[in-house]
């Protein structure tokens, strides 16, 4: 008896290795954790990434511009829009032409849709990592909506592919206005059954409050973006900071909050929802008639060097195309939110509960071929 | 700060730079010795506080290796390109940042996969996406396996 009560206190004190991932539900996806632990507590981890490495770098060197698009649905799946608006953005500037304003408005309103979609799946499994399954079906209820109005004028309810250089594939269907505007109506009725079923919540302000503290200058220095930076009062909101399609129009705020801890990061997200249904609110009504089209024979950038700032649902993405005004970039980075965002889970983690890692990480919201591309 | 105050105090810290190709933020090309002083320059000083980092990567280019730094201030909203031209194309070592920004640690890893740029006095400088055993570096332009897509 008295040697198994040794055992036990040796264990405590004793550190160990455990791999969370690649194939862990928590993690989102294929991603590797090496934590290691002293007790339950956690000493420090080392995220191990590339699983889902594809090289789409690489692979867009030997790409068209317009070509180029269809693989950035596939790096953050769930901004798939907001990815192919940063590319086409990019050439935009490069080739120096500018889209009409029926394309900005239709492109904002598709972002903040999948603004909006994207939170909502965050929400549903941010709840499920805490052990709230009801969250799971909730969220998805409302989300089909969004990806039926996407599927109705698109075609395609996850990787969208919408946007090209000068444009959209198409125009929007004649059902996109009043079927957003129902969706508006609709989901401002559900979005207080969030705050009732997980916000107010005793056992999630428990799991969350306190935990996994961010400072802005951690923020920061770790380039910490989205939603999860402004969580610590990091103002780092592209649609604020450099302005693009249809945001310069409109009125909007940049929902910061300062304690810096998950429940934070939490109440940044439900706000953002709040603020992309003011956003759409403005825009549905005020589509203007025009071209969603611009003719360009060509899609070629001039030589030189362009970047381009837009903020996805995680934060700050970046386009960078180096040219030498060829048909296909000489080199292309996309400067990824999650990529940055990852990193300092270490910081986060430290001295917490393995389960806290799971309320940590699922806070900031990870999606992980964004980080691998 | 504008761009033009931005380009006479660099001017006065570093007089062997020249201005870059960008129009889009203003660019200066330092030479390696230089950088890390500089850097520390343009976080620290009041007028600056470039504290934020939010793109590092590297090009393969005909002259070198261009490491490119973007950075902003989070405080007053300006930018700046700043970049390193690396002419030994087989062994080429430049000075780490990540005591500047924390973010560069894992940026320079992955330049360090694909291209295989010695980052000097980096606290872990380990393949980041790539396996361990995986021979040669894929963004350089000399790279060549079975599996690249040749048009």
């Amino acid at each position: 008896m008295e040697e198994t009560l040794l055992d036990i206190d040796m264990q405590e004190k004793e550190e160990y290795i455990i791999n969370m991932g690649p194939q862990h539900p928590s993690t989102h996806g294929v991603l590797r954790f090496e934590t290691c632990l002293q007790g339950e507590k956690v000493k420090y981890l080392i995220p191990h990434c590339g699983y889902i490495h594809r090289g789409i770098e690489k692979m867009c060197e030997h790409l068209t511009y317009p070509q180029i698009i269809h693989l950035t649905d596939r790096m953050d799946y769930l901004s798939a829009h907001i990815n192919n608006e940063a590319v086409a953005l990019c050439i935009e500037n490069a080739m120096q032409v500018e889209v009409s304003d029926r394309v900005k408005y239709i492109r904002t309103i598709f972002a903040e849709l999948t603004r909006i979609a994207s939170h909502q799946l965050w929400w549903c499994a941010f709840g499920m990592d805490l052990g709230a399954l009801t969250t799971f079906f909730y969220g998805l209820r409302d989300r089909e909506k969004i990806l039926d109005i996407f599927e109705e004028t698109t075609g395609s309810r996850l990787t969208q592919s919408f946007n090209t250089p000068g444009g959209l594939m198409s125009d929007i269907h004649p059902n996109f206005q009043k079927r957003i505007k129902e969706f508006i109506t609709y989901f401002r009725k559900k979005l207080p059954e969030y705050d009732q079923l997980l916000t107010g919540n005793i056992i999630f302000r428990e799991r969350t409050k306190g935990i996994g503290m961010m400072t802005k200058e951690m923020a920061i220095d770790y380039g910490v973006t989205g939603p999860s930076g402004r969580g610590s009062g990091f103002h780092c909101d592209i649609r604020k900071i450099a302005p693009y399609s249809a945001y310069p129009f409109i009125k909007f705020n940049e929902i910061t909050l300062t304690e810096g801890d998950t429940y934070s990061r939490y109440l940044v997200r439900i706000a953002e929802m709040w603020e992309s249904l003011n956003i759409l609110e403005q825009l549905v009504d005020n589509i203007p008639q025009g071209s969603t089209m611009l003719e360009l024979k060509v899609i070629k950038a001039p030589k030189g060097e362009f970047y381009q700032r837009v903020e996805t649902a995680r934060g700050e993405l970046g386009v960078y195309i180096v040219s030498d005004g060829g048909p296909s970039p000489a080199r292309i980075k996309f400067r990824t939110p999650n990529f940055s965002n990852l990193f300092v889970i270490n910081k986060l983690a430290a001295g917490h509960k393995i389960a806290d890692l799971v309320a940590i990480s699922g806070s900031l919201d990870l999606v992980i071929p964004d980080i691998d591309r | 700060m504008q761009a033009e105050e931005l380009t006479n105090l660099i001017a006065l810290w570093v007089p062997e730079q020249k201005p870059g190709i960008s129009k889009q933020y203003p660019e200066f090309i330092l030479p390696v010795e230089k950088l890390l002083e500089v850097m520390t320059l343009l976080k620290e000083n009041s007028t600056t506080k470039m504290d934020y980092l939010f793109c590092l990567t590297a090009v393969d280019r005909k002259d070198g290796f261009h490491v490119v730094y973007h950075i902003t201030s989070s405080e007053f909203l300006h930018s700046a390109v700043l970049r390193v031209i690396l002419t030994d194309k087989v062994n080429p070592i430049v000075p780490t940042v990540c005591k500047i920004w924390r973010t560069a640690e894992y940026f320079e890893r992955e330049v360090f996969d694909l291209f295989g740029i010695h980052f000097d006095n980096h606290p872990d400088l380990r393949r980041l996406f790539l396996e361990d055993d995986w021979i040669g570096y894929p963004l350089r332009k000399d790279y060549k396996d079975a599996f690249t897509l040749e048009r």
